[in-house]
């Protein structure tokens, strides 16, 4: 299968072309199950490939398909880099995005531009696993503006909706403001490598004496793109606004997929991150603190997607501050188990959103819980594993973060990690609470309809459902009895082109201390489920109470922090106003004029002369006489 | 060398001539026969151009199917007519673009003036394809001015609401930019005459002399004037939004398409290989006037309300790019500049004419009366984002093959004018997906309009694929368009 590599790609491209052409011959459940059987198919060979890597001594295996771009020195080579880490990415992508595929054939059912989605989210693939396989970095640039067009169409799906087409735009625009820093990165790569392929980067990276900051420099530019893919600050703002999309798309690409992006860039390019301790430090501290903002704005939102929009955001922050500290497997782990407990939550809140007519505010939720009880009890197995929960995924990969960072010593992050893994738990349980328990406050007429999901939309949530619960299993950490084999596996990317000086930092902390470190996270966990247990079950006034005393605090929080008005107030509205100004009072009367005003003076001139155009013999003959006398006593003077 | 050993470029030149004269062997009424008479030549003449390209040798710098004839030998003026990989696809281009021209002109017009209307599209189209193949700088300057008739009248007769004036000021504004050049030709035939004794014009010759410096400074800023106006290049460019929105569509997609792109190719074939130390001198300041043009014609296209306002402004800000390119002189960057040139050549055209189609269906440019058009004109919105993701420059399509190469070129030499022209990138995505936004996005306006008529389709697509083509496989071109620009920047290195 390792040959043909490239065939993983092929199938959702082929997806997209049938159905973009042929499609509408197709029939709804047609065009539905041709792009999921291609995904599948996807899906069949990533595993193939990762299974046939396992049995291999060197897990480094290229495949070039052609060249490129070849100008000069500058020569780029679309060619695959099948390795452990774009292995684990291929199957965990594919995967995910099979049995939301699926997934999507019951919920998009009754949309008129049916087969138009499911060639958009084919698409979407081609250019996710583009980003994956990609061993020369233009070509994984290719992939990562690739899935960001697939966004942009998807969340402007709806697009007769003004939100949706608005939210699609500045998808767009916020991702093209990281990807000019990921571009310019890329340049200054070349400039100082001589090369975008990855292994040529890598190796050069190992031996070149680099001037001071120019890695820094290099790893920072890459950065600002991976911030704006993965929703960082101060670039995440694209995200919650991307929830206008179908809720599969959200649960796919906003949550599961795309996003990270960002995180395995950082993870592939680590060699670069790792010679500059500053570039690390950043992205430990943006991962970090974003993790932290985005759960204060997840406690206060009342729309069930958005909730999980701002938790996204703060679970990439893990992510990074994982990578930020060097333990890379640990952010990719944390990677794997998310896409599966998060794309689980949204699919759940589509299947809410399905019973309930579309409705989205969870104060219009409540006492869900027997009457959709396959959603309930996926919902909950996710939450649970978002939470925290020991022995579900996001236990075990969340757990290997706090415990990297702490031993790392960056301990201000971990304590900030660690009230955010409260908070977590709090904001999920919340939604559980609310939408799930208590006394229904759903709209009369909907309520008469509320109906669970038909099976093809639940077989896939229940198959997330296991994931979210055994995924963690591959990365058991050693006081626990495991030997955290996902970590080992990465080594073979993500091991031995660390330079000595990254490997130095990692302090040697104590069994003790992380057996202590791991209980304290328990209980942080259980203790954020509980409070969530008393404030929306037992005491329900007190949200209230409490967001009435916090006055000003509450708003400023609920409005987001007002990020999104600072922005327009202090970037979009200047550039227009500058843009009007230099239309209308710069390029009109100023440097038009100016061409028009040396017209005016010609044509001027020349009627000025026309004076002396009299026809006249006389006049002619006494301007010769004249130049004749000044020529003459031009001539005696001199 | 000419590999055909038969006057195949010579042919192509003057073929769209021989069409302009077939047409008035037709009568007035016969609107049917003119059309095709000028379909099949201009489409002749691209089958034309493509077999240059079949036959070009690729790997190789120099000048092919050369023509020469003496023409007024006593000042060793020549009819001299060579392509290379700086020209070829440029030509290609040109030829493209006059064939999706006539197309575009098929239902635009009615019948009067039908035969001098395609009579003057295939004169200039003679003008067009001899700039770009010209190589004695009088022939040359033959071909620049001739061009510049049919335009003017193609614009004041068959123009918008302001025609006559807009075709003034685009004709006074090039003549004036070229008057110059015409001096600065003629004094550097008696330059070299007095140097070496023999009179040339011949650009390949020309291009090895040493010329005094203060004679390059002024021969240089000649030449610059008129390429610079052409082009344009800020802040010679206010004849161009009132040219492009006043022009008939298909004169928009050649003004847009083409006729800028003598301009730049201008620069590279002659004021930069010629006048050597000059351009090296003053290429700062050009970039400089690039940077504020991508920047300054970004953020002008961000706040237009007319469809093609805002995408002249765009194109504005995307030529300044390739002029910026142009001047960092490597390999890089100037490759990317010449595949840019033809990039944009594309989508720039595959834009007008869709807006052109909006512009017919709905009788207004005014973006405000546009919403909602996707859902009734399914093709048309598809041909549309096709077209804007072209121009904003995404992987996979033709313009970040250009692009992406010009701009690494630019920030090996100068890193920030590299960064400056790179935050077009996010302008260019805002302007265009405000447009994209605004046209097929939101709810319907009640008056659905039609989608695509097959002709329209067979006019665009050809467009849309090349975009794509070229975007996947930039090497069909730049395997043929580095080497004859590696010449160029390896005589400037060794100036």
């Amino acid at each position: 299968m390792l040959n043909y590599a490239w065939l993983v790609l092929i199938f959702p491209l082929v997806g997209v072309i049938i159905n973009a052409f042929f499609g509408r011959y197709l029939g709804k459940r047609g065009a539905g199950i041709l792009a999921s059987a291609m995904v599948g198919l996807s899906f069949i060979g990533a595993v193939w490939m990762f299974a046939e890597l396992l049995g291999l001594e060197d897990r480094v295996v290229t495949r070039p398909l052609f060249d490129w771009i070849s100008v000069g020195d500058f020569n780029v080579q679309v060619k695959l880099l099948i390795d452990p880490l774009s292995s684990v990415m291929a199957v965990v992508v594919s995967g995910v995005s099979f049995l939301i595929h699926i997934y999507s054939i019951g919920y998009m059912a009754h949309d008129e531009r049916f087969v138009r989605f499911f060639a958009y989210l084919n698409l979407f693939v081609f250019a996710m696993l583009t980003l994956v396989l990609a061993e020369n970095l233009l070509v994984t640039y290719v992939g990562w503006e690739g899935v960001g067009l697939c966004s942009y169409l998807l969340i402007g799906f709806w697009f007769e909706r003004k939100a949706a087409a608005d939210a699609g735009k500045k998808a767009f625009l916020v991702n093209r403001v990281g990807d000019v820093g990921f571009a310019l990165g890329l340049m200054l790569m070349f400039v100082t490598f001589g090369s975008l392929s990855m292994s040529q980067v890598l190796e050069q990276a190992m031996v070149v004496r680099l001037m001071p900051g120019v890695a820094t420099a290099i790893a920072l530019l890459l950065f600002v793109g991976a911030v704006g893919k993965s929703a960082q600050i101060p670039l995440y703002v694209w995200l919650p606004d991307a929830m206008e999309g179908p809720t599969p798309v959200s649960a796919l690409i906003h949550a599961a997929t795309m996003v990270t992006a960002g995180v395995y860039m950082v993870a592939r390019t680590h060699t670069l991150f790792a010679l500059s301790p500053t570039a690390l430090t950043w992205v430990a501290a943006i991962g970090g603190i974003t993790a932290f903002f985005a759960a204060t704005i997840a406690l206060t939102q009342h729309d069930l997607k958005r909730v999980l929009a701002y938790s996204t955001i703060s679970q990439l922050g893990y992510m990074f501050l994982g990578v930020g500290v060097g333990a890379y497997a640990a952010g990719i782990f944390h990677l794997t188990t998310h896409a599966f407990f998060k794309a689980l939550l949204f699919l759940g809140a589509g299947s809410v959103m399905h019973a309930l007519a579309g409705e989205l505010d969870i104060r219009k939720m409540g006492g869900l819980r027997n009457k959709i009880p396959v959603t309930f009890w996926t919902f909950l197995i996710a939450a649970l594993a978002i939470a925290g929960f020991p022995g579900l995924a996001g236990f075990f990969s969340k757990d290997e973060i706090l415990w990297q960072t702490f031993a790392n010593g960056k301990t201000l992050l971990w304590a900030l990690a660690l009230l955010t893994a409260g908070l977590t738990a709090f904001y999920i349980f919340r939604l559980v609470f609310t939408v799930f328990y208590g006394e229904s406050r759903v709209d009369k007429k909907v309520a008469a309809h509320v109906h669970e999901s038909p099976k093809v939309m639940t077989v896939p949530m229940a198959f997330l459902a296991l994931f979210s619960v055994i995924a963690g299993y591959i990365g058991v950490p050693k006081i626990l009895g495991g030997g955290n084999w996902i970590e080992h596996y990465l080594d073979g990317s993500l091991g031995w082109h660390t330079p000595e000086a990254a490997i130095a930092e990692t302090a040697h902390a104590s069994a003790g201390t992380e057996w202590a470190l791991l209980i304290l996270s328990v209980i942080v966990a259980l203790a954020g489920i509980g409070l969530a247990y008393v404030v929306y079950v037992r005491r329900t006034d007190l949200p209230t109470r409490v967001a009435k005393s916090l006055g000003g605090l509450y708003t400023f929080v609920y409005n987001k922090y007002k990020v999104d008005e600072f922005y327009m107030a202090v970037i979009v509205k200047p550039l227009r106003a500058v843009g009007k100004f230099f239309a209308e009072s710069v390029d009109g009367p100023v440097v038009d004029g100016i061409a028009e005003g040396i017209a005016a003076l010609v044509a001027l001139i020349g009627r000025g002369l026309q004076v002396l155009q009299t026809g006249l013999a006389r006049n002619y003959a006494l301007g010769i006489l004249v130049g004749a006398v000044l020529l003459l006593a031009y001539a005696l003077v001199r | 060398m000419n590999q055909m050993g038969f006057p195949l470029l010579t042919l192509v030149v003057w073929l769209p001539l021989l069409g302009a004269i077939l047409v008035y062997a037709f009568r007035r009424e016969q609107v049917k026969a003119v059309k095709v008479v000028a379909l099949g030549f201009t489409a002749l003449t691209f089958v034309g151009t493509l077999l240059l390209w079949a036959f070009f040798r690729s790997g190789e710098a120099g000048y092919q199917f050369v023509d020469r004839a003496a023409w007024i030998p006593q000042f060793g003026v020549e009819y001299a007519l060579g392509v290379d990989g700086i020209s070829l696809f440029l030509v290609i281009l040109a030829a493209l673009l006059f064939v999706v021209a006539v197309l575009t002109s098929w239902r635009l017009l009615r019948s009067e003036g039908m035969r001098g209307y395609f009579a003057l599209l295939l004169f200039m189209e003679t003008g067009v394809l001899g700039v770009f193949t010209a190589l004695d700088l009088v022939l040359f300057y033959v071909f620049w001015e001739v061009m510049l008739v049919p335009a003017f009248f193609l614009i004041g007769r068959w123009g918008g609401a302001k025609r006559v004036r807009a075709a003034t000021k685009f004709f006074i504004y090039t003549m004036a930019g070229s008057a110059l050049m015409l001096v600065a030709i003629l004094a550097l035939g008696y330059v070299v005459y007095s140097a070496t004794g023999a009179w040339t014009f011949n650009v390949a010759d020309l291009a090895g002399l040493r010329i005094p410096w203060y004679t390059q400074l002024a021969l240089f800023g000649a030449f610059a004037l008129a390429f610079a106006v052409k082009a344009p290049v800020v802040p010679f460019h206010t004849w161009l939004p009132d040219a492009y929105v006043e022009a008939p569509t298909p004169v928009t997609i050649l003004l847009a398409g083409i006729l800028g792109k003598m301009g730049v190719y201008g620069f590279i074939r002659f004021a930069i290989p010629l006048f050597r130390d000059a351009a090296v001198y003053f290429g700062p300041t050009i970039q400089i006037l690039a940077v504020i043009g991508v920047l300054y014609g970004s953020l002008i296209a961000l706040v237009q309300t007319d469809l093609k306002r805002l995408v002249a402004y765009s194109s504005l800000a995307h030529v300044s790019l390739i002029v910026l390119g142009l001047f960092a002189v490597n390999a890089q960057s100037m490759s990317g500049a010449v595949f840019q040139s033809v990039s944009h050549g594309i989508y720039i055209a595959a834009l007008f004419a869709l807006l052109g189609a909006l512009e017919t269906r709905k009788g207004t440019r005014d973006i405000a009366a546009f919403g909602g058009v996707w859902k009734a004109a399914p093709v048309m919105g598809f041909f549309l984002l096709i077209a804007v993701l072209a121009s904003v420059g995404l992987p996979g399509l033709n313009a970040f093959a250009g692009e992406f190469v010009l701009l690494l070129g630019v920030f090996k030499a100068q890193k920030a004018l590299a960064v400056l022209g790179a935050l077009g990138m996010i302008f260019g995505a805002w302007y265009m997906l405000t447009l994209f936004q605004r046209v097929m996005q939101g709810a319907a306006k009640p008056e659905a309009l039609a989608d695509l008529t097959g002709l329209e389709k067979v006019t665009v697509a050809p467009l849309l694929l090349l975009a794509l083509v070229f975007g996947v496989q930039p090497n069909l071109l730049y395997s043929i368009i580095v080497p004859a620009v590696e010449a160029v920047v390896k005589a400037v290195a060794a100036r």
